[in-house]
């Protein structure tokens, strides 16, 4: 019995096992691609990001501003690391998903990818502005002066360039469809140049300015310090998730306006 | 005679017959390089420092002022229309496009970039260093350029637009290639930088018809 | 605790500046982020709405 199951029962389990696998997987593409499935289902979602969202934020700023003891060189300014580095991480994976989601559309013209990539683009970009000004005003204590060609700063800066770009070529086009493609192939250029110019722009900056005080790069971080980055790290793509289910709600409202299921959501 | 080659004669041709198209991007090149000593300083040993760098970003200020027609022609009079039609690879067909337009741009600046040098104090030892960067960054210009050009050429007043999507893909070739010039100038080793600029262009070759292709395709569905 | 009262956690050992001002920026930013969806989903349903009262009013003339 058990030999059964491990020889010839364990490949044809295994094999169903991909089958349904493979079908769930089909059905979930297909659901998500439903607008109306997912305006549905993320209803319920909604104030359950939020909620999590909120409390993460308290618990992170609390343990993070209050309980962790300041850093033995920068001193207090230090805490501006717990909404720094999260926003700069969400800054540059939300581009990842914006090309990611853009390139969907391009291959098989899913409507919703369409949706989510144009709406991850400004609450990138706004994710991108609050890691300069964060670094920018942590800069002053640090460096002395409010901006410093530090390769963080400037890759951060760039990556809000190539953010405007995909804007501006969204705006610019003057049909719907050709506005998503447009967009989805600049995100994927930016996509595959984003390394490129991250690695450049280190290499530059070890040329020109060598052993400066780095903001956040530390040998190791003290518990009491990483524990609440990592809460807001986790917390701060919580939230972002919440922003694009309300921003991707919208574009569906009002894409599927001339739908039965969105009238009756307007006459209740 | 296959399409590709046939475009990149007529389009040489139509270079020849109308040199504003080449030559104006050339003189802006000039006169932006010669602001620099104009606003900030002549003196020759500052300019013989910030010499590689300025040259550079004429360059590829240069390169973008020449962008914005690459495709424009081809789209209004309906040659696009034809490429798609005939079944011909619109790989080729963008590599061949880009090709054309370092003829016309990244090659005249290449030729004309020592004078330049000359008039900037340039240091002895960092022309070759020069000539041999922008020989190899100006073809990445083009490549990366005509995906710009490809998706704005549907666009009304394009130009403004092409260089804000287009500039910060740039950034790379720039550090590298104007590192080069100036570590040629101060007699250290500049072959690293040659060596990533080379990469760059093997990846852009590679990469970049593709994006172009797609990109072209956006402006049939009008 | 890292403080021992509120003044010392607002003066933020002479950087209180710089923290409270990346906070304050970031919070204002969020609050943007937070109130666009919510306002554009309140127009888009009210404005849809309308739209559609009008057309049950003319419909049954035409």
């Amino acid at each position: 019995m058990s030999d059964a199951l491990c020889f010839g029962g364990g490949v044809k389990t295994q094999l169903i096992a991909v089958v349904v696998m493979w079908q769930w997987l089909k059905q979930l593409y297909h659901r998500l691609g439903s607008p109306k499935w997912f305006y549905e289902i993320t209803t319920g979602w909604i104030p359950w990001l939020a909620v999590l969202s909120v409390i993460g934020t308290v618990v992170g700023l609390v343990l993070g501003l209050l309980y962790a003891p300041a850093d033995y060189l920068q001193g207090n300014s230090f805490r501006i690391i717990y909404i720094h580095v999260p926003a700069a991480i969400l800054a540059q994976s939300a581009f990842m998903m914006m090309a990611v989601a853009g390139a969907v559309y391009l291959i098989w013209r899913m409507k919703m990818a369409a949706w989510v990539a144009k709406v991850i683009a400004p609450i990138g970009a706004s994710f991108c502005l609050i890691a300069l000004l964060t670094g920018a005003i942590w800069g002053k204590p640090t460096w002395g002066t409010w901006w410093v060609w530090d390769a963080r700063l400037t890759s951060m800066l760039l990556l809000l360039f190539l953010y405007f770009g995909v804007m501006a070529l969204q705006q610019a086009m003057e049909s719907e469809d050709s506005s998503y493609r447009a967009g989805a192939i600049l995100s994927l250029v930016g996509l595959v140049n984003i390394p490129i110019i991250k690695y450049s722009v280190e290499w530059w900056n070890t040329l020109h300015q060598p052993a400066t005080l780095k903001l956040t790069e530390k040998p190791s971080m003290h518990p009491d310090m990483l524990i609440p980055l990592l809460i807001m790290i986790v917390t701060t793509y919580v939230f972002f998730a919440l922003l694009v289910i309300l921003r991707t709600r919208n574009e569906i409202l009002w894409h599927e306006r001339k739908r039965s299921w969105v009238k009756q959501i307007l006459e209740s | 005679m296959s399409l590709v080659t046939a475009t990149i004669k007529r389009d040489l041709l139509l270079a020849a017959r109308n040199p504003g198209e080449w030559l104006n991007p050339l003189m802006f090149f000039l006169m932006v390089a010669a602001l620099f000593p104009l606003a900030v300083d002549p003196d020759p040993k500052f300019l013989s420092k910030i010499a590689g760098g300025v040259i550079w970003v004429a360059a590829l200020l240069a390169t973008l002022l020449s962008l914005d027609a690459l495709y424009k022609a081809d789209v209004e009079d309906g040659s696009l229309e034809q490429w798609l039609a005939s079944g011909e690879s619109l790989y080729a067909m963008s590599l061949g496009k880009a090709l054309v337009h370092w003829c016309i741009s990244g090659l005249p600046l290449t030729l004309m970039a020592p004078v330049l040098g000359l008039m900037l104090a340039l240091p002895d030892d960092a022309f070759w260093a020069l000539i041999l960067s922008l020989a190899v960054g100006t073809p990445v210009l083009s490549l990366l350029g005509a995906v710009g050009a490809a998706l704005t050429a549907g666009v009304r007043s394009g130009g403004l637009l092409l260089s804000l999507l287009i500039l910060p893909l740039y950034i790379p070739v720039l550090i590298f290639a104007a590192s080069a010039v100036y570590h040629a100038g101060i007699g250290m080793a500049w072959n690293g930088q040659i060596g990533f600029l080379g990469a760059m262009l093997a990846l852009a070759l590679c990469l970049t018809p593709f994006a172009s292709a797609a990109a072209l395709k956006l402006n049939l569905s009008r | 605790m890292e403080f021992n009262s509120v003044s010392e956690f607002l003066a933020m050992g002479h950087h209180g500046l710089y923290v409270w001002l990346s906070y304050g920026l970031t919070a204002v930013i969020i609050a943007l982020n937070v109130a666009q969806p919510l306002l554009r989903r309140r127009r888009l349903l009210k404005e849809q709405a309308q739209r559609l009262r009008r057309e049950k009013k003319h419909a049954p003339q035409a």
